[in-house]
């Protein structure tokens, strides 16, 4: 076939293709498929930034405009990644900007980026449109100032969830006053004042901006004047939600909301006064997405404010809620398809809120769509998840956090294995999963017979043996990302199933049961396999061998061993093959 | 990178080549499941890690109190470990380390992880997994507990502006002189010299300990943590300085507490004996 068509048409048909998984399957077809697929692939995404050097990905394709990369292990959100550790975004901006002069995309996620790449970035790229960076660090205001000072033509600038170190608020006047192509901007991560001044300009010289999330900063006060330049927003995220309440202040706060007319969703709320909730009542109805998870602020606004949200796909919020917040949720939106409930106080010992199993049990009863959960709560039971998981067959991800470790079924006092069972056994089409509470190896046979699409697990604290790990590495056909913290999982399971580790992008184990002895026989035996030790307790070599290791890291690459490790990390070399025969 | 590369797989090449070893015939990986062997767990000598298994069984109680040297509080729960009804030596270094770790990590004193299925648990890292912006905002929320009334919330509404300031969590990295990891702290969390300075004491003297040990070669390990003390009065081995917003190296307890947390950028934990003489001389003040 490849032989019939010239090759201008079938770059065509692949155009059409917009999963990587599909274009990687057209280009083993064959030789010819191969070549015209590289040459036409324009956007690449690479999971983990050591699987793969610069170097090999332009070499392969060498007419990208777009790439995302991601950096530190998953866990590096709750801290659990040493400063440090690496994942620095340097070496892929200065090999593309010698390669790639027409990039347009970059998309980073928990990676290291200092001002001098957003410099690089800024020059190097003429017709640079969109930078995302999520949860990524290293970098600070100034950085930001290159971006909007040379990329004339900058569509999106999105911070996310990084870590930026606020010089000064004035880098957003940095922006010429020629740019008018912004579509979307997000600083809602910033700490300190941005100049409203320009961002007031900025705004009112940009037609097509859909997407705008201030910080924190930005007082309620100046919400009104800022949303009557942008009425043409869809997505809106306000800084604190808080002011001395006033009637006529009131109304010029919903007048303003009143004529974004285009709303879908809203996030923000910080510092929140429930006063001013009703505020945005005008445009509750045309509502997709609702992220209240900053507004500490309870029944019965909180319950008013979302029953109002008929239409509501995604709802982000503080356990304020409650049970009973969630009964009406569940009665009012019958749309949605994802709930994430997030802790208010996650270290009292006591619950703080009436937030139990039932609330999920409603929710997931009274929304037929619902395919995505996360949950953080403090009791839970094998019934109330049996019921869930027969209600919500269609669930495509469930992350249910009890927040005490081992915490048993509360009414029989035994494992929630069946619970989960139920789980697997129902969602055929679960791809992440995160377990919580007390757990038995039992557990994990369930997930490793049942979880055949499962690709990402986290499990903390569960098992009682290594057979608990060898289920599901042995089961779990899907599995990309496994992650594990405390659970009694060792050598024999690893080793065991070594070469499973080759078909996934990535394993992490804390405080497990693995020795650096067996490290060390995994990485001798799997060279495609990077084998890192994290631990700061100084070299592992020096405690007894099968004392186990603090933090193990390991994920296939085709790069080789990296080399800007630091000194906590402890690779295998040569010398411990040495040693070891 | 293509010289690394070659260099590396050079490396490679060699390692495998010693694979004759007798040794290494017994540390044969299998690369599929075992079959039958997942059976019976307790049957160690049908894995093809027999190696590994009596290691484990035979030797490591002994090797581990040896490392627990280190502490008696860890050893004595290495002890509560080993007499608890646990499944076995695989369990007892899963629990030790866990309990070493959070002795170097967590802020409040340990629990011993065998007692922990019953009482609440100490602090761990990372548990429950919330992002660290999202702790600043739940330590520090403004509501009341859900079991009082509503009107309390109203009435406050109209005041709140004050909270606000508190509710923020100002954290600021902090580095130690010869520990390669930095830290963060909230200066929220704290309101006085104080207590930050043992915060830091908390937050370093366990890393300090380890590293002290590991540059020993892991011989003396009698010593233990010490606290990590005078860090404000310079009477100290260290001394905690801090980078202002204009980037001038501060002494840490020469400004009022206030002063000192609306200015600081970055802190440090200095050998005393490093500390220049410039700093000392522009800043100190007794």
């Amino acid at each position: 076939m490849a032989y019939t068509f010239p090759e201008e048409v079938l770059e065509h048909v692949f155009s059409f293709l917009s999963s990587d998984k599909d274009r990687n399957a057209v280009s083993l077809v064959c030789k010819s498929w191969y070549e015209i697929e590289r040459w036409c692939r324009r956007r690449i995404f690479v999971g983990n930034c050591y699987a793969v050097s610069p170097r090999i990905m332009i070499r392969r394709f060498p007419e990208v405009r777009s790439v995302e990369l991601k950096g530190k292990p998953h866990f590096a959100d709750f801290n659990l990644v040493p400063e440090g550790w690496g994942a620095y975004v340097y070496p892929w901006i200065v090999a593309m900007s010698r390669s790639y002069p027409w990039l347009e995309e970059i998309r980073l996620k928990r990676m290291v980026i200092t001002d001098e790449s957003l410099e690089l970035i800024s020059k190097s790229f003429k017709n640079f449109r969109v930078l995302v960076l999520s949860s990524c660090d290293g970098f600070t205001t100034d950085g930001l100032a290159a971006i909007a000072a040379n990329c004339r033509n900058l569509r999106e600038l999105d911070l996310g969830e990084s870590e930026v170190e606020d010089l000064s608020g004035h880098w957003l006047s940095h922006f010429p006053d020629s740019c008018t192509s912004l579509v979307s901007l997000n600083i809602a991560c910033l700490a300190s004042e941005v100049s409203f001044l320009a961002l007031e300009r900025l705004v009112a010289r940009s037609p097509n901006l859909r997407t705008l999330r201030i910080n924190r900063a930005v007082p309620l006060e100046k919400l009104p004047n800022l949303l009557r330049r942008t009425s043409q927003l869809v997505e809106f995220g306000t800084g604190a939600y808080s002011a001395d309440v006033r009637s006529d202040f009131f109304s010029n706060l919903t007048e303003a909301f009143s004529c974004c007319k285009q709303l879908k969703g809203l996030s923000g709320f910080w510092d929140v006064v429930p006063a001013y909730l009703p505020a945005i009542y005008p445009v509750c109805s045309r509502l997709t997405s609702l992220n209240l998870s900053y507004a500490t602020c309870q029944n019965p606004e909180l319950g008013k404010l979302i029953s109002q949200c008929h239409n509501l796909q995604r709802l982000w919020v503080l356990d304020y809620i409650e049970d009973t917040g969630l009964e009406e949720l569940a009665a009012n939106c019958k749309d949605l398809q994802e709930l994430r409930v997030f802790p208010s106080d996650p270290f009292a010992p006591e619950p703080n809120a009436t937030l139990t199993e039932q609330g999920l049990v409603a929710v997931s009863d009274g929304c037929s769509k619902l395919q995505s959960v996360l949950y953080f709560c403090r009791q839970m039971t094998n019934a109330a998840l049996v019921t869930i998981a027969r209600n919500r067959p269609n669930m495509i991800r469930f992350r249910l956090c009890i927040i005490e470790p081992r915490t048993p079924d509360y009414l029989t006092l035994g494992p929630l294995d069946a619970g989960f069972g139920a789980i697997v056994e129902n969602c055929k089409e679960l791809r992440r999963l995160s377990l919580s509470g007390l757990l038995t190896d039992r557990v994990f046979e369930y997930i490793g017979t049942h979880a055949k699409k499962l690709e990402m697990l986290s499990i903390a604290f569960a098992g009682d043996s290594d057979l608990g790990l060898h289920h599901v590495l042995s089961g779990c056909e899907s599995l990309r990302k496994l992650e594990i913290r405390d659970c009694p999982f060792g050598d024999k399971a690893l080793l065991a199933n070594a070469a499973k580790l080759e078909t996934m992008r990535s394993l992490w184990m804390s405080s497990c049961s693995v020795s650096f002895e067996a490290c060390k026989m995994l990485a001798q035996k799997m060279p495609r396999l990077n084998v890192e030790v994290i631990d700061e307790r100084g070299p592992p070599d020096t405690r007894p061998e099968s004392c186990p290791v603090e933090k193990l890291y390991i994920y296939r690459t085709v790069a080789g061993r990296r080399f800007d490790t630091p000194g906590y990390v402890w690779t295998t070399d040569e010398d411990a093959a040495v040693r070891l025969s | 990178m293509e010289g690394y590369s070659r260099k590396w797989l050079m490396q490679r090449g060699e390692e495998t080549n010693h694979g004759n070893s007798c040794e290494e015939k017994k540390l044969e990986l299998r690369l599929g499941p075992p079959n039958g062997d997942w059976s019976s767990e307790k049957d160690d000598t049908l894995y093809p890690f027999s190696y590994i298994s009596k290691a484990n069984n035979g030797n490591q109680p002994q090797k581990f109190s040896s490392f627990l040297q280190l502490q008696s509080t860890a050893q004595k729960q290495s002890l509560m470990a080993q007499e608890s009804s646990q499944t076995g030596c695989t369990k007892t270094a899963a629990d030790v380390q866990s309990a070493e770790k959070k002795k170097a990590f967590s802020q409040t004193a340990t629990v011993p992880n065998s007692a922990q299925k019953r009482t609440a648990p100490a602090p761990v890292v990372g548990w429950p997994p919330i992002r660290s912006f999202r702790k600043n905002l739940a330590s520090s929320s403004s509501v009341k507990p859900a079991t009082e009334s509503q009107n309390v919330v109203q009435s406050k509404s109209a005041n709140e502006k004050p909270m606000e300031i508190c509710q923020k969590g100002l954290f600021v990295k902090i580095n130690m002189d010869g520990i390669p990891i930095g830290r963060k702290v909230d200066l929220k969390a704290y309101d006085s010299y104080d207590k930050l300075s043992s915060a830091v004491d908390q937050l370093f003297r366990g890393l300090l300990a380890a590293q002290n040990d590991s540059s020993a070669g892991g011989k003396e390990k009698e010593g233990g943590e010490k606290a990590i003390s005078g860090l404000l009065d310079g009477s100290g081995e260290y001394t905690l300085v801090y980078e202002d917003n204009e980037g001038d190296r501060m002494l840490v307890g020469d400004v009022p507490w206030h002063m000192f947390v609306s200015t600081v950028k970055r802190l440090r934990v200095l050998k005393s004996s490093d500390l220049s003489t410039l700093t000392r001389g522009t800043k100190q003040q007794g």
